[in-house]
């Protein structure tokens, strides 16, 4: 969530603070036990009734008219997709149930839940790569049925991946052609096609770059630009924002505006609320399976939408007491690190890196990606060894000791990105809960496993880290993203570190998890625990910390009192534009400290405050 | 939730099973079709095969056989249990095997002595073979299959040159080989009704429990299976990469070194042109076979030598020789396929116990049931 702003922006197009769907609601049905309902019961007096739950088995939610809104791409007609009643079962689980969206053209509709919830089980439904046993899909009125990928490309339907489908080693226009050959050949036809559609929709492709060498950004238009290609009329979007930079999330929705403004429709799946919030014409909130709301983006706030979501109201955030001491556990000055780049030139990667963080101490560094801060993590974990400075962990210089050594110094890690760094996907949840602490207790014993003991300690923290899942011998990869993440907080938690190293801790992962994640980090400094906290989610970094620096270009360029500062500044300063101690600048504001207090509540941007 | 894992561990059993069923289910119909199609008559053959299979003097000939096969597979699957692909296996056991030869014919020491020098000399210079496509790999990066097909060839052309009269080998009549080790330095025999055993086969059993210890019960085997399934994870959890690799290769060589033993101390008493080769490869083959799994490969080598011994039977019994060939090629394969299915299907099955398990959660069991909170407040 780039920091949230966009979406309270009051449009002529959205008059009213109101939710849209006026869904009748029915008593409970006592066959599906499962569907709880978060609007008002009968018993409760209902103030302003937020979020009408919808009922099983009951799939008319009354859209309302269409002259609630004035893009004129959507005057009269059917609806680009409408999903009616959709149901699917797989055995021994239902997926999706009785679920209802209607999709207007020219919009774009964002579907938001946790992971696990259905959403992409749905888009799959959606695309033809499932087939749902029960209800129907309209698309521009007409009733189908998609009988793989090619039928739903075929109805004008295209997805855009959350992992990117692209051959490095061909370039751009190569990668839009290379499948579609037959649409406009492979030549000067089918290059003007793609300037065409470049141009269309200010993607800004360049058609004979090598995909190895544009960026994330780059690339995640070349698969918009190939679904185009291809005749995609409604765009379905995974998760699109999980890899960008909040500068470039900005460019994206830039990029889709300009796709609806065009006629085109965009489906748009996420669980970052605050980008749902500033993009979404429509939001169609999804949890266990089935719709339970659509709302309007300018009549819900985040948290509301988080709480729908979660089927609960998020757990309010502790005031917090300071627990800093002065006792520093990590120590890290005038640490310098340069690499090679592409080109093979070196360049400086840190340089001039002094912090201290004591017990009890959660400190932020906030920063655009790409700024230094992952190398500064692998120095800290001796992934990489820095060319110069000193790394202190508890009285100990361990600038160039081994990972081991630093681990069983007592350095928690929490990677950036857990599929890489954090788990062995296929091995069983024991194992996984070894990795990183094979030399220590309960995982082994002179040099031998103790297989029976680490079986139990995982156990132990599939119970206390709430780690969904049957047993603990599947394998970590059959985990939703957030079960993952807690398994790995708890195996680093469980080792008592000194001092934890958390990069985007809560990234990709579902509210419910987030919040837990949190409340155990805070936990932990409670306990006397230093934490370095990495993060692209400045709430996220202005909540949990206790002191903050930014990172730019692989220095720490000014710092700033988390009580005082809001994303905003912050961001000012990531871009480069400020240094030194930030001050927060509105005079008659007090100190933010309630802000600051609250992690789940800066998680959820500016409604709140 | 202990059900649940019950039948996860059931499931672990039948999937276990499943896969070789499937398998040689598959081989059986697959290579039947085949012998139909060239007019052979496939239900005679099996029945030769087992007939002849079970004569006490082939079981004899298929253990003396599967115990060079063994070995070369547990050095090969050392490597795939850490994704590497060591396909010099064929190499390192002929290098390790000619120079202990030569140390073992020019030594006289008593045989308790001698015995452990000669294993010991094949063992270093099967890891000092593969340990240079080890380090070229951990220091430069350079891709262990190419080195190690190109090592295969180096020792070929090593070993020729040393091995001609008047360097390290003597002749006689059409073969030349190196000086014959004394008599007290032959491995012992099993004595049976037939042939012996040989007793080297106590080495490739102990081989095979060292192998599973050492991967399986060992913090070092965890490191060397981490990599395996993950080398920036292994790196960031604090396995030291280079240093794996380079075990893992040396370790690889060193039991490839001890391929060449059951024939140089128990059969041939010198390292002739008449040496065996290609075990190397056998061993790639068994070790697919066998999963990497310490008695998987052993039951994979023991059928591949019972696949040889009938296989000359069967020529007798007038079926082409090929048939062989192909019935092995056909049982990889199989295998291969059975394993890779089964083991996407188990997959897809605990994904679904997965979801079924938050369903269950999700139902009111869980403790996030927490949904029928006062709704005022939720719009608070």
């Amino acid at each position: 969530m780039p920091w949230g702003l966009a979406a309270r922006r009051p449009g002529p197009g959205r008059p009213r603070a109101r939710l849209r769907p006026a869904c009748s609601r029915l008593p409970p049905v006592p066959s599906s036990p499962r569907r709880d309902t978060v609007g008002p019961g009968p018993a409760v007096p209902a103030p302003p009734v937020p979020y009408p739950a919808r009922p099983a088995g009951q799939g008319e939610c009354v859209i309302p008219p269409q002259d609630l809104r004035s893009s004129p791409a959507e005057s009269g007609g059917a609806p680009a997709v409408e999903l009616r009643g959709i149901t699917k079962r797989f055995p021994g689980v239902v997926a999706n149930r009785d679920v209802d969206i209607t999709v207007r053209r020219g919009t774009i509709h964002a579907l938001v839940g946790e992971n696990g919830a259905g959403k992409s089980t749905l888009m799959k439904i959606l695309y033809g790569m499932q087939r749902p046993d029960e209800g129907t899909i309209e698309i521009d009125g007409e009733r189908v049925a998609l009988r793989g990928p090619a039928d739903a490309i075929g109805r004008g339907i295209g997805m855009v991946h959350q992992h990117f489908m692209l051959a490095d080693n061909l370039t751009v226009l190569e990668n839009v052609v290379l499948g579609a050959e037959r649409l406009h050949g492979i030549g000067a036809r089918a290059r003007r096609r793609v300037l065409e559609i470049s141009d269309t929709y200010g993607l800004g492709v360049r058609p004979d770059v090598l995909v190895e060498e544009i960026g994330v950004a780059d690339r995640q238009r070349v698969e918009i630009l190939k679904v185009l290609y291809r005749g995609a009329r409604t765009l379905i979007l995974d998760e699109p924002t999980a890899v960008l930079v909040p500068q470039e999330v900005e460019a994206l929705f830039g990029n889709l505006r300009e796709l609806t403004a065009e006629g085109l429709t965009v489906l748009f799946i996420s669980h970052k609320l605050g980008e749902v919030l500033s993009v979404a014409d429509d939001i169609t909130v999804i949890r266990r399976g089935t719709t339970v709301a659509t709302v309007e983006p300018s009549a819900t706030t985040p948290r509301q939408l988080a709480e729908l979501m979660v089927g609960s109201e998020l757990p309010t955030p502790e005031t917090r007491e300071s627990t800093v001491t002065d006792e520093p556990v990590l120590t890290v000055s005038g640490l310098r690190l340069t690499g090679l780049d592409s080109g093979g030139v070196r360049r400086e990667l840190l340089a001039d890196i002094d912090f201290t963080i004591h017990r009890g101490e959660v400190l932020g560094i906030a920063g655009v990606e790409g700024n230094g801060q992952a190398e500064l993590v692998e120095a800290i974990m001796g992934i990489r060894d820095p060319d110069g400075g000193r790394i202190t962990l508890d009285g100990t210089d361990v600038s160039h000791a081994s990972t081991r050594r630093r681990r069983e110094g007592g350095i928690g890690y929490i990677p950036e990105d857990r599929h890489r760094h954090g788990l062995l996907l296929e091995a069983p949840l024991w194992e996984n809960r070894m990795l990183g602490h094979v030399t220590e207790r309960p995982n082994s014993s002179g040099g031998l496993l103790t297989a029976r003991d680490a079986r139990a300690d995982t156990r132990r923290i599939v119970a206390e880290y709430d780690v969904r899942t049957p047993g603990i011998e599947v394998t970590a990869g059959s985990l939703s993203g957030g079960n993952q993440q807690k398994l790995i907080v708890g195996r680093e938690m469980s080792h008592r570190p000194k001092v934890l190293i958390a990069a985007h801790p809560t990234r990709g992962v579902d509210v419910g998890a987030q919040a837990q994640i949190w409340d155990q980090i805070r936990q932990a400094r409670h306990e006397g625990l230093a934490v370095l906290l990495i993060s692209a989610d400045l709430d996220e970094l202005i909540g949990l910390s206790d002191s903050l620096r930014v990172m730019y270009r692989g220095r720490l360029v000014a710092d700033a009192d988390p009580a005082r500062i809001t994303p905003e500044e912050l961001g000012s300063a990531m871009t480069g534009a400020a240094s030194g101690h930030l001050e927060h600048h509105a005079p008659d504001e007090g100190p933010r400290a309630p802000a600051a207090a609250e992690g789940h509540e800066g998680q959820e941007g500016e409604e709140a405050r | 939730m202990t059900t649940l894992l019950k039948r996860v561990d059931r499931e672990k059993l039948v999937l276990a099973l499943a896969a070789p069923l499937l398998a040689v289910v598959t081989a059986l119909a697959i290579t039947s079709a085949v012998m139909g199609l060239t007019g052979d008559n496939p239900f005679r053959a099996y029945q030769v095969m087992v007939d002849f299979g079970s004569k006490s003097d082939s079981q004899v000939w298929i253990i003396n056989k599967a115990i060079p096969y063994y070995l070369s597979a547990v050095a090969v699957a050392v490597g795939f249990r850490m994704n590497l692909f060591n396909i010099g296996v064929d190499g390192q056991y002929r290098v390790a095997a000619f120079f202990a030869a030569v140390v073992g014919g020019a030594l006289t020491l008593p045989g308790f002595v001698q015995i452990p020098v000669i294993i010991l000399v094949a063992m270093a210079c099967g890891a000092i073979w593969s340990g240079i496509a080890g380090y070229l790999k951990a220091t430069r990066g350079v891709s262990e299959v190419i080195t190690t097909i190109m090592l295969n060839f180096i020792a070929g052309s090593l070993i020729s040159y040393f091995l001609q009269e008047g360097r390290l080998a003597e002749r006689d009549e059409n073969i030349i080989h190196t000086p014959d080790i004394p008599d007290s330095s032959h491995f012992f025999e099993f004595s049976t009704q037939v042939q012996p055993i040989h007793g080297t086969v106590v080495i490739a059993v102990l081989a095979g429990i060292a192998y599973w210890f050492l991967l399986g019960r060992t913090r070092f085997g965890f490191d060397l299976r981490a990599v395996g399934r993950s080398q920036p994870a292994a790196e960031a959890s604090g396995v030291s990469v280079t240093r794996t690799v380079i075990t893992a290769m040396l370790l690889s060589g060193a039991v490839a070194g001890l391929v060449g033993m059951p024939t140089l101390l128990n059969e041939s008493g010198n390292y002739g042109n008449d040496f065996p080769e290609g075990i190397g490869f056998t061993g790639i083959a068994i070790a697919l076979l066998g999963r990497n799994h310490a008695v998987g490969m052993g039951l994979a080598a023991l059928l591949w030598g019972f696949l040889e011994r009938t296989g000359t039977q069967l020529e007798f019994e007038g079926y082409p020789q090929e048939i062989v060939g192909v019935m092995q090629g056909i049982i990889v394969l199989s295998v291969v396929v059975a394993y890779e299915l089964v083991r996407r299907w188990g997959l897809r099955r605990q994904q679904r116990l997965v979801g079924e398990e938050l369903a269950a959660r999700a139902a009111g069991t869980g403790p996030r049931s927490t949904d029928d909170q006062d709704p005022a407040e939720v719009s608070a």
